[in-house]
């Protein structure tokens, strides 16, 4: 009996052992993964409750891994919001001419994925006389504007109602005292179900890691906005806030040749996002969700 | 008893489990071996897919949720359906039902686990996941649904795992279990087996972006669901056994899960037509995603022969089912808990997760089929699921039928067949 027993113990480790190897060999391509995973940075606490030396160490950090993955020096800064400001955003439909030239700047500001070609902005070529979206194409290849068409550019509606924040069980997604709504790319858990939740196609998750040349990378960077996003996290519009909150205007706005869109501060009455507000018929997409949008869109006529 | 002689046993019966787990028949090493080997084939792809991120799977920005998350939602219903036996058990005091509950428990404990790896492998982040522990993390309570599934997931899992090792632990040291110990948690999965479907209904219901899936009807076709798929499994399950381990299951709970199964798979069915009334009959925008899964739509058919199996299967097991001769023939019991298993994780994987994305929210076609690293993962998983339901079964069993005990557990093999009316009740 002790010998069928201690040749069964014998096979049992055998089989546990063989087992281990077969699992360690089953993971290996994990040491690639780890690589990229510092102690650091698995700690590191939500944006919110890092204290400015913590932050300062965290940015430092970002710019010297930029510097190794992508070669390339670039400033990274945590610009709070500003008093008194909440921003908004309007397009005129009337003379948006569908040339994408807005989703290319932001590309560009971004620092998109060259390979998927991304963009926070989604360009939908719309049949005239129609504000149903199953007759929009946001896939057109064509000269533009079309005869009989018009085009709705849709990007992050900075919803005040916002289902992306209301969703994400970890709170790694939240609405900045300036209305906009940001991600902290290190402490989103990849769950996606923001990007399920949003009604306006907003939201993108870095499927795999961003690849840019060096010299097309923008170096003018936010901590919550446009550095470069790891892999396996989700992004969104943030209204170019490393500018905005400079004072400067978004990348979009600026790309358009035709003046298209207005953006300011709604709490400054001289404005011009106020005078449109006040001046023009405007109306929101998808206001039936109650979403509470702060993307607007009016007509001329 | 002092508490300090559970110190003892406690570990020397864990230790007797875990030596028990790794013995048997050849067919139990050959089965065991053939489930590692998926799930190692599985765990290469994860390793694979975490390195190099889910660009590795079919899914994108318009269908952000694919294959792991519909098997997850099945994988819910499953444990939820597992209570079926519970209910009549306690509820109904069907005597017979109460020897075989335990294995609806453990069948709970084991679909638990394969919903938390799917969840895992769909993170793209999964060392964060530490973000997601109330009080060390942020946890979006109660505004998040997905911090209710955590919530409830978990927590059935622990009900489950309570009751099943204090049944058998008590068993063990050949003691009657207390049913001040597991009579309230006994009732408390019930409502908790519920709870687990329902929140999981309202993951997606709660999405006013997404039409499809934003109808008050979610949850209770999840329940419905849950009550075929959960029964569907045990009734065949029941049956390995009662052939491999010679226990004595009686024709009683195959005949009551049976019942069970006779309303449920109506029930499914009548909600799906109710659904199929409501986007047809209006029509409009509001029925883009029905229409596109049952017919196509400008082009795009991935999901129409998916969803037309399903409807088959499930027609299919409703009646065969209710034939009289399902009655005298297991076999027939057995074709329709197996039409009605893959009739039920067809709908609930391509026919409710993905048409939930397509069209997407801004009405843009774009399809999406599992690559092959999803299908590894996916079968890895289920299989790691069935080695844990297999080792679970496989200790529980002979422990509650007084093989296996405190006292002689240090001579290896007890007295077989010495199944007292305390062995019964406790189980």
């Amino acid at each position: 009996m002790s010998d069928i027993v201690s040749r069964r113990t014998m096979m049992k480790g055998a089989g546990a052992t063989l087992g281990a190897a077969a699992f360690a060999h089953a993971m290996a391509p994990l040491t690639e993964w780890s690589k990229d995973l510092s102690v650091d940075e698995f700690l590191q606490k939500h944006y919110k409750e890092l204290t400015r030396d913590e932050l300062g160490r965290v940015l430092l950090h970002l710019k010297e891994e930029t510097k190794r993955k992508y070669g390339r020096d670039v400033d990274i800064q945590a610009l709070p919001p500003q008093e008194g400001v909440s921003f908004a955003y309007a397009l005129n439909l009337s003379i948006c001419i569908g040339c994408r030239k807005c989703a290319e700047a932001c590309h560009q500001e971004n620092n998109h994925d060259r390979r998927t070609g991304n963009s926070y902005i989604r360009v939908l070529e719309m049949q005239q006389g129609s504000l149903d979206l199953e007759h929009g194409n946001a896939n057109y290849d064509h000269p533009v504007p079309a005869e009989g068409k018009y085009y709705l550019p849709v990007q992050c509606h900075q919803c005040d109602n916002a289902p992306c924040v209301k969703v994400c069980p970890v709170q790694a997604t939240w609405k900045e005292q300036d209305g906009i709504v940001v991600v902290d790319y290190n402490w989103c858990i990849g769950c996606r179900y923001c990007e399920a939740a949003c009604p306006y196609h907003a939201r993108r998750f870095n499927w795999a890691k961003p690849e840019i040349p060096p010299e097309e990378i923008n170096p003018d960077q936010g901590y919550l906005s446009n550095r470069i996003r790891p892999q396996g996290v989700v992004e969104k519009c943030t209204f170019c806030l490393h500018r905005t909150r400079a004072g400067r205007l978004p990348a979009c706005l600026e790309a358009c040749p035709t003046g298209a869109r207005v953006f300011g501060n709604l709490l400054d009455p001289k404005s011009p996002i106020r005078w449109v507000l006040e001046n023009k018929r405007v109306f929101v997409l998808k206001e039936e969700l109650g979403t509470r949008p702060r993307f607007f869109y009016f007509f001329d006529k | 008893m002092a508490a300090s002689r559970h110190l003892l046993d406690y570990p020397r019966f864990l230790g007797r489990l875990l030596w028990m787990s790794t013995d048997g028949s050849w067919r139990f090493y050959t089965w065991m071996t053939v489930l590692s080997a998926i799930a190692l084939v599985g765990a290469n792809a994860y390793a694979h897919q975490l390195a190099e991120g889910m660009a590795l799977t079919g899914m994108s920005d318009h269908v952000s949720w694919g294959l792991y998350i519909a098997n997850f939602t099945f994988g819910v219903g499953l444990a939820a359906g597992a209570v079926m036996m519970v209910i009549p058990a306690y509820l109904y005091h069907d005597h017979e039902m109460h020897d075989v509950t335990l294995i609806g428990e453990l069948l709970a404990v084991a679909a638990i686990f394969v919903c938390l790896l799917f969840i895992v492998v769909d993170m793209g982040h999964p060392e964060r996941a530490w973000h997601l522990m109330p009080g060390i993390g942020r946890f979006n309570w109660p505004i998040s649904m997905l911090t209710w599934d955590v919530v409830v997931l978990n927590g059935y899992l622990l009900i489950n795992l309570h009751i099943c090792g204090y049944l058998i632990y008590m068993r063990f040291l050949g003691r009657k279990p207390r049913k001040q110990w597991y009579l309230p948690f006994v009732f408390l999965s019930i409502f908790w087996a519920i709870s687990i479907h329902s929140v999981t209904a309202f993951l997606y219901s709660g999405l006013g972006g997404r039409p499809f899936w934003n109808s008050a009807l979610l949850a209770p076709r999840f329940i419905a669901s849950a009550f075929i798929t959960g029964p569907a499994f045990v009734i065949v399950l029941l049956q390995v056994i009662r052939r491999f381990t010679g226990l004595p299951i009686g024709e009683g709970p195959l005949r009551t899960l049976m019942s069970v199964m006779r309303v449920t798979v109506l029930l499914n069915l009548f909600m799906l037509g109710s659904e199929l009334f409501t986007a047809f009959y209006t029509g409009g925008t509001h029925a883009t995603a029905v229409r596109y899964l049952f017919f196509g739509s400008h082009g795009h058919h991935a999901l129409v022969p998916w969803i037309w199996t399903a409807v088959a299967l499930n027609i299919a097991s409703a009646v065969v089912v209710h034939l009289p001769a399902t009655r005298r023939h297991v076999w027939l019991l057995n074709l329709a808990c197996a039409l009605a298993f893959a009739g039920v994780w067809i709908e609930k994987g391509m026919g409710l997760i993905i048409p939930g994305f397509v069209p997407s929210t801004l009405h843009e076609l774009v399809e999406y089929v599992p690559t092959i690293t999803e299908w590894k993962i996916t079968a890895g998983i289920w299989a790691f699921g069935l080695m844990v339901l297999t080792v679970a079964v496989k200790v529980a069993l002979p422990v509650l039928s007084g093989q296996i005990a405190a006292s002689h557990a240090e001579h290896g093999q007890g007295p077989h067949g010495t199944e007292g009316p305390e062995a019964k009740q406790a189980a």
